[in-house]
Parts: structure tokens; sequence; C-alpha cells
């Protein structure tokens, strides 16, 4: 049942292409991670060295996820789902708090962050779903991935993160759109959001944490500014902008050396790339995201089945979000809420997940030629 | 409907619907780039000249410590205004010609001076060269700061302790923050340059003390100087503390040590609140939590009388016959002697080829455990200590906290020494030997104790068995709420000794006062029960007392309660090199609980000890063995 050999087919399919893609921005993530904080003192390892740790292992999830069939890493998706469960309620019991947000669950020297993995964990149990259910009727399409997906998105707002938040909703909203909301439902949906919204709004403005509040004040009004925190906002535009055509070198970014980003490296690193290498360098990157993206719809629109292409669309679209609202976030076009850029911003769960549901895609791309069993 | 029932046509529409998501997001990531565009070319020469011109400098403001005052609110440790020096090197043109200017302006050491400029940390914060600046020294940089680009003058707050030498080894001192403790999550929110709490309750009341550094914003001019101030994030002081500590007392026990090395605890045996914490010779936390130079350093750490060790909870020696109270409960709750049993004390005891002395050349006579207490017979207690063993008597001496942490909030709390013959075999890798079961019986040999251990077993005695842990903060203030908020304090589980046997070693102790070895310690305000304890450091006496040198001689221990019926105040009294506890501690402790009586009058406690307390108690301990 199981293809464990690996004929030459198989190697062919193995994308140099998209592995050359994913590594040329790993690299782009650890140099501005070395150039933000290679002047800060303190002793310990590095950041970029610890980045670098994460990344090999990250690369060990990659290896992992592309060793297995993905039809066998989707029989075990219900269950990975409940170990994230649990791991999410253990981390809003024991979690350690940073910036008033519970997110972390300290194991030894690091602290790892389930939010990040449920992202991955969640587009399995929804590929697995629409791939096996019969689909008919709007309760079936909608109504009952939704009801899978609450738990896991109520366990992380309760954190509060905001940002995985989105990307869960992001990456469900998706998944309804490809899978083929037919236009009725769809329209019913729209009407629906829209009139649910006040009330939602009314919600999520009450569950929010002064910080995050502030964070969206300062996106609808600038001026609205106590203490001076806007200027994360300002400081940003302020680093993207200065770094004008050419970017002020390695280094040069005045910017996030003068600790004027307090998140110069995980949220805001594209900031601190962009003043270092200005708009030449920025189109380099986003060309280098596209790629990674076009490649990746590739995958989705060769896969043999309807389980590979649903993961495909699912991995897509969280990649995508995250790249989308990071940068426009950096670039003060969205409120700043918490999402990292993938494979750039300093972070091991985010590193390991996203560099796991590459190697997910390419393990789509490799059985796409072999038969059904 | 039906065609969607074949699942190739499903994978084809989903494919269609891919297409779409990638002309999606084309065009997002267009809009993007268009953004970009837009900040990096069109708007890049105004954000270029909000950056790269440097003229915006971001300072930290550094917030005022919290405030420490003794339990009836004087100050202990406040903040006085001062002026640091900061170098911004980004502004420096000419490093030497600002080296040998700072030297004239300011008292500075040049190789200090070189290796705070070489540090490696951002040319473009400004970076702490020298604080406590004198009034002169400010103002003649302020004058001559068109020589002196990058230099800039911070008013800033710094730590003043104005009791001076009082209580520091409790309060402690404050000092910059170490490359090991940035490290630590506790101090993640810290940068390199800010003052925490380095020693005393300054360093584990940090979290509260610290405070929360504050950030300005502004617009320098060419040399480096503010011009104008775009933000401030104004710091936030810490939170304020109330310790246990009676000033009063503390200033007592102080002057009772006088200049011997030694150490003075007096708590309240029913909350284990610390009044007076006192450990000589002491330290000025005001010089300490100044920069000081590897030399003066070196010296405070080499100093012959070790100030830096706060004898109290760091000193460790061995308890000599204090070490007779946990022998008398260890031999009556283990039935090897009962209440009324008597042992002969003819001045010495047989073991082996050796004769160990009782400290009374002829003998006490016959001796029941009261009268061996009283008298502090050695003889009995041999007798005790050789029938039960010495495991029974470890397990003891660890039941009423010997070897083990008393939870006060001080650092690196020393535990002193429980010897049995594991102990021996992994500390020194040596077999027991059975006549050092006769030494440890009298608190000799291996078995060592810190004053707040012995503070603490006087504590439990006098309450009835249920220990308590020695606090010294009493209520921490919240700054940003106004609201005090008050430790509870925190009882312990009662010791499983019978009531019976403390009320027999209760009865022994008044009597040590009364007629026994510390008559000295007989008081007419008010009644006292004691032990005196002598401390051997050297095994072999040569002659008199008066010949031995004064670094040999014994260590004068005197643990005591009072008064008698109710305890309200245990005091312990360890004073190096001073001879026996009868005569060198015990009108020490006499002093402590006389003043205590005269400054604090007896006042009824809402919740009586003794019967009310007992059912409640009693009530507490089922709960906990049902737990």
């Amino acid at each position: 049942m199981i293809d464990r050999v690996l004929d030459s087919r198989q190697f062919d399919s193995f994308d140099w292409r998209f592995v050359a893609v994913g590594c040329a921005i790993l690299a782009v993530g650890v140099l501005s991670i070395y150039s933000v904080t290679y002047a800060q003192p303190g002793g310990g390892l590095p950041l970029y060295v610890k980045q670098l740790i994460w990344i090999l292992i990250g690369g060990a999830a990659f290896a992992i996820m592309l060793l297995f069939d993905y039809h066998q890493i989707s029989r075990v998706s219900y269950t990975l789902y409940v170990i994230v469960l649990a791991l999410l309620v253990v981390v809003l019991i024991t979690g350690k708090t940073s910036r008033g947000a519970q997110r972390w669950i300290p194991v030894g020297p690091f602290a790892f962050q389930p939010s990040e993995f449920a992202k991955l964990v969640l587009i399995l149990v929804l590929a697995s779903y629409y791939a096996r259910a019969p689909r008919e009727g709007w309760m079936q399409r909608v109504v009952l991935p939704g009801l899978i997906m609450m738990p896991g998105l109520l366990l992380i707002l309760k954190q509060p993160d905001l940002g995985s938040g989105l990307s869960f909703l992001a990456i469900y909203a998706a998944m309804l759109l490809v899978v083929g909301v037919r236009s009725k439902a769809l329209g019913i949906i729209l009407l629906f959001s829209l009139m649910l919204f006040p009330f939602a709004w009314e919600m999520m403005w009450g569950s929010l944490h002064d910080y995050q509040r502030q964070r969206i004040m300062t996106f609808v009004d600038p001026a609205y500014d106590p203490g001076g925190k806007g200027y994360q906002a300002l400081q940003s535009r302020i680093a993207i902008g200065s770094g004008e055509l050419v970017g002020k070198g390695l280094y040069g970014g005045t910017q996030s050396q003068l600790k004027f980003l307090p998140e110069g490296h995980t949220d805001f690193v594209f900031a601190v790339f962009a003043e270092e290498w200005g708009f030449l360098g920025v189109l380099v990157l986003l060309a280098l995201f596209v790629g990674l993206i076009i490649l990746s719809l590739e995958i989705a629109y060769t896969a043999k089945d309807m389980l590979g292409a649903l993961l495909a669309a699912g991995i897509i679209a969280m990649i995508c979000f995250c790249v989308v609202v990071n940068i426009g976030m950096t670039a003060g076009m969205f409120p700043i809420v918490g999402i990292p850029l993938p494979l750039m911003s300093y972070g091991g769960s985010a590193t390991v997940t996203t560099m796991a549901a590459l190697g997910l895609l390419l393990n789509i791309k490799r059985r796409r030629l072999t038969l059904f069993y | 409907m039906s065609e969607r029932d074949i699942p190739g046509d499903e994978l084809r529409e989903l494919q269609r619907r891919l297409t779409i998501l990638k002309i999606g997001l084309l065009l997002v990531v267009g809009l993007l780039a268009l953004r970009l565009w837009h900040l990096q070319i069109r708007e890049g020469p105004y954000y270029r000249d909000l950056s790269q011109s440097n003229l915006t400098r971001s300072v930290v403001l550094e917030p005022a410590r919290g405030l420490i005052y003794d339990r009836n609110g004087v100050l202990l440790a406040n903040n006085v205004s001062s002026f640091s020096l900061y170098v911004t090197l980004e502004d420096v043109q000419d490093h030497e010609a600002l080296v040998q200017k700072l030297m004239t302006l300011v008292g500075l050491d040049e190789s200090r001076l070189r290796k705070k400029l070489s540090e490696r940390a951002s040319k473009l914060i400004p970076r702490k060269i020298k604080d406590r600046l004198t009034l002169r020294e400010a103002a003649q940089v302020e004058s001559h700061r068109l020589d002196l680009p990058g230099v800039m003058i911070q008013a800033e707050s710094q730590r003043n302790f104005p009791t001076g030498r009082t209580a520091s080894h409790g309060i402690g001192y404050v000092g910059e923050v170490s490359a090991d403790q940035l490290e630590q999550a506790d101090y993640a929110d810290l940068h390199q340059g800010s003052i925490v709490g380095q020693y005393g309750v300054e360093v584990t009341y940090d979290r509260f003390l610290r405070g929360r550094a504050g950030q300005k914003l502004i617009e320098a001019d060419a040399l480096g100087h503010e011009k104008r101030t775009v933000s401030v994030e104004k710091p936030r002081a810490g939170d304020d503390l109330y310790l246990t500590i009676d000033l009063r007392l503390q200033k007592l026990a102080e002057e009772l040590l006088g200049d011997e090395a030694g150490a003075i605890v007096a708590l309240d045996p029913k909350t284990g609140e610390v009044l007076a914490l006192a450990s000589r010779p002491a330290f000025d936390p005001n010089v300490l939590s100044r920069e000081l130079t590897p030399k003066q350093w070196e010296e405070f750490v080499q100093h012959e009388g070790r100030p830096l060790t706060n004898r109290a909870t760091q000193g460790q020696y061995p308890p000599g016959s204090i070490f007779k109270i946990a022998m008398a409960a260890a031999a009556l709750e283990t039935k090897t002697v009962e209440p009324s049993t008597q042992i002969r004390c003819a001045g010495g005891y047989q073991f082996g080829r050796r004769f160990y002395r009782d400290w009374k050349a002829g003998g006490h006579g016959l001796m029941n455990v009261t009268q061996a207490l009283v008298h502090s017979c050695d003889v009995f207690f041999y007798t005790a200590g050789q029938r039960m063993g010495i495991d029974t008597i470890a397990s003891y001496a660890k039941l009423f906290g010997l070897g083990s942490p008393t939870g006060i909030e001080l650092p690196s709390e020393r535990v002193g020494i429980v010897p049995s013959p594991d102990w021996k075999e992994k500390a020194r890798g040596e077999q027991w030997l059975p006549g050092e079961t006769i030494s440890a019986s009298i608190g000799q040999g291996y078995v060592t104790v810190t004053p707040i251990q012995m503070a603490s077993l006087t504590a439990t005695v006098a309450n009835n068995g249920v220990p308590v842990r020695p606090r010294l903060v009493r209520a921490v203030m919240d700054r940003a709420t106004g609201r005090v908020l008050e430790l509870p304090s925190v009882p312990l589980s009662r010791l499983s000794v019978k009531p019976d046997t403390l009320a027999i070693i209760r009865s022994a102790l008044a009597g040590v006062v009364t007629e026994g070895t510390a008559t000295r310690a007989k008081s007419s305000l008010v009644s006292i029960a004691g032990k005196t304890g002598t401390a051997q450091i050297a095994a072999l006496r040569p002659g008199p007392e008066k010949d031995i040198p004064k670094k040999l001689r014994d260590h004068a221990w005197f643990v005591s309660y009072a008064p008698v019926e109710a305890p309200r105040i245990a005091v312990v009294i360890l004073v190096e090199h001073m001879g026996h506890g009868g005569s060198a501690a015990a009108p020490l402790a006499k002093q402590m609980i006389e003043a205590f009586v005269k400054l604090t009058p007896y006042e009824p406690r809402v919740v009586q000890s003794g019967s009310e307390a007992g059912p409640i108690l009693t009530a507490l301990q089922a709960q906990e063995t049902h737990d």
C-alpha cells in the first residue's frame, strides 16, 4: 500500500527551483536578523545562530514531511488536531507570558508556540475533511468545517494572539473558496458577515488587550498616540522609506540599530531589510516570495487528487496571508497585528511550521505521478 | 449537481478557482510593491531626512526605584537626584580629544573611561559613562558643551540609604545589571546599564522595586545635543516595600554587637516577622551602590572581617549546646529517656580509649532531661546520643529545620551541615567514626547551623511546635494603584513532636534563665527562656581562655524567647570568639528583649494564642493529612 520505493520519477519531481527559492528567503532572513542584533550586548548564543538552529530543525521537519505519503499524514490529522488543542489548553494554564499574552510553552532554554503548529494542523484537518466528506449542502460545506475550526480559534484568541487567530480565519476562508462555495451560499456568507460585522467588531474590541486596541487605533487615527507607542508604526515607515532605491547597506539601518523598531528581528524584520537594501532589494524579495507561491500554485494545480490540491491550497493561503499582512503592516497599510514574515522573522515555531508546510507541498508534487493504490 | 459527483470534474473546478487565486495574489503583491515604491522612492527623501541625518536619538529614562521603609514607616532606602554623563559615539568626531577633555573636567579613571567607550554596543545609543557627578562637574561639562560633541548630562535618581550601615545586610545594595543577570528571564525587560538590586531585599524584591523604564525621543543638533523633545514615554517608579524590621531594635542589636563580629536575629515566633537582623561587620550600601573600581571591590571581598557575608543567614557555626534542644526532643520522642530517667554525670564519659569531658570539671551528679538542659550537662546528652545513634539524631535535627534553608527572602542563604554516615561518605569519602556521634550529641564536630536557622528553631519551640517561615517584607505598596498589599505569613505544618515533649523543653529553657547557665539573662521586666551554647572552633584547649589568640576562641551563642507564658519575641545572639554563651551572649539577649517589651507593650491578640488557636491549628493539620 505504501510506496516506500523512491523511483527515478520521484527524484525527477524533487523541485530544486522550489528549494532554492525557499533557501534564498531563509538566507535573507538570517542576514537581517544578524544585522539588527549584532550590536546588541548580552552573552549567550546570538539570535542569528539560534535562528540557524531553528532552520536546521525546520530542515528535519521538511524532510519528515517529504518522507511519508501525505495520505498517511492526513489519516492522523484529527489526532494531531486533538494534540494541538491540548497544547493550546496547556499554554493557557502554564504558558509563559510575554507582552500581556500567554503564547509560549517553555522547553529547556527555548519556548515554543503551539498556535504556529496549529495553523498547519488546521490545514491538514480541513483538507482531510473536504477530501472525504460528500460536500453536499451548506451545512457540510461551511458550518461543519467552521465548527471544527472553532475550538482552536477560540483558544488562540484567548491567549490572546490576534495574528494567529486571523491566520486561522484566513485558512478557513481560503479552503471554503477553493472547494467551491456555490455562488448562492457565497452570497449568504457575505451578507451575514456584513450584518454580523458590528457585533463581531464589538466582541473583538472588548476582548482585545490595551496594546492591541492601541495598535488598531494608531492605524485608524495616527494622531492617537498615548505614551508614544504609535511610534512603532511611524518608525517602521521611516525605516522602509529611508531605504530609498538602494538602501543603506548591511548594518547601515539607523532605524533598526537605534532600537526604534522594538521587534526588528521578529515581526518587523521586513522593515530592517527594506531599510538596508532599498526598493531594489524589496523587489528582489517580493519576486522570491511570488516565485515561491507560483511554484506552490503549480503544485496545487497538478496535484493528482482532491486531498493534495486542498492541502496545497491551504498552505498557499497560510503563507500568502502572512506575507501580505506582515509586509502590509510594516508598510503602514494594515494595523499592527503580530504576524511574523514566513521564513524571515526570528522564531522557532513559525520557522519550523513553515518549513514543514513546504515539505508537505513538495510531497504532494512528488506523488502526483504515482498511481492510486 | 450531477457533475459534482465525478471527482475529476470537481478537481478541475478547483483548479479553475486556483487560477483566480493566483490572479488575486499577483494583484495584492502588486499593490504592496506600489505602496513600497511610494514609501521608498516618492517619499524616500522625506523619510531619509527623518532618519539618515541622525536627527533623532532615543534616551532611556531610568525609573526611580521603590522606597523601602521599616515596619513603622521609617525610611530605609530612597532616591536622590544626581547627574549622569552619557556619550553618544556616533556624534564624537575626535575620540582622543574627548578622552582628554573629560579627564580634565570630570574625576574619571582613564582606563575605565576607555573601556566604557570601547564596549560593544550601538554607536547611536547614548552610553552611561559616569553617574553621581558632583554639581560642579555637571556644571563644568555643561559649560563646555560646544567642545564636547556627543556628550550629554542627564538628571537621574540614585539610590540612597539614609541609615548607612544599619540593617545593610537585610536591605542590601544596588548596582548595574550584570551580563549574567541579563540572561535571566526576570531581567529580560532591562538593558545594559540598568540599576538593579544586588544584595538583600533589594535583589529578592527587585521585580517590585525596579519600576519600568521610559523612553525619550529627542531631536539632536549636529553636535548630538538635544534640540527638541519629540516624544516622551514616562518611566514608572517601582513599588515601595515595608519591611518587618523595627529600626529601633535593629539599631540596638547593632550597638550591642559593637565592634565584635557576630549576628543577632529577633523575630516574632507567631508570624515569622523578623524584627531585627544584624550582622557585623557591616558595609555601607551607599558606597557599594556606586560603581567601584576593581581594586575597591577586592578590598571589600578580601576584607578580613568579611563584611559582605550576612552572618545571620550565611554564617555557619557549630551550634554547641543549643543543639541539646533538638537532642532532648529526640531522646524524649524516641523514648530513649523518660522525663524522669536519671543519668549520673561524673564529669565525663568514657568511650573506647577516649574520655569525653563535661564542661563542669567535677560533674553534675544525677540529672534528668530537664536538669540536663538547665545546667547544659554534656554527659547526659553523650549517653542519650550514644543510645539513639547518629541517624536518629540527624533525623530530629532535620525535623527542626537544620540542614535546610529557612526560606527567608534573602539571596544565597546557607544551610549548614547535619552530619550522618551518609553525609560523611559523600562529602569526605570517609567512614563515620563512633566517637563522632558523641561530639555531634552536644552540637560540636561536624554540625553547623546558621543563626537564622536557630531563630527559626527557637520560634518553633516557643510557638508550640508550629514553625513559621522567617520573613523580612511585610507589605508592598503598588505605585500604580496606591494599594498596599499585605504579604501573609507562611505557617508551615506542625512538627510531629508531642506537645508534652515540647512542654518539658520549654520549662527547662525557662529554668536555664532562672537557675541554670544563663542567669545573666534574668530580667525584672519580663520572664525569659533560653539556652546557652558555646561553639568550639579549636579542638584542644592548651590553657586559660585569655591566653588563647582571639581568632581561636570559641563562639558564644544564646537563643531565647519571651515572655515565657505567651512568647512574642525570639532572639538569637551569636558573637564570634567571645567565649561562653552564658557570659557573652545571654546579657545581650536580655537587653534586646527588655527593649522590645518597652517599645511594644502587650496588646491582646484578636485570636488568643493558646486554647483558641489550638483547635484551629489542629483542624488545619487534620486537613493537611487528608490532602
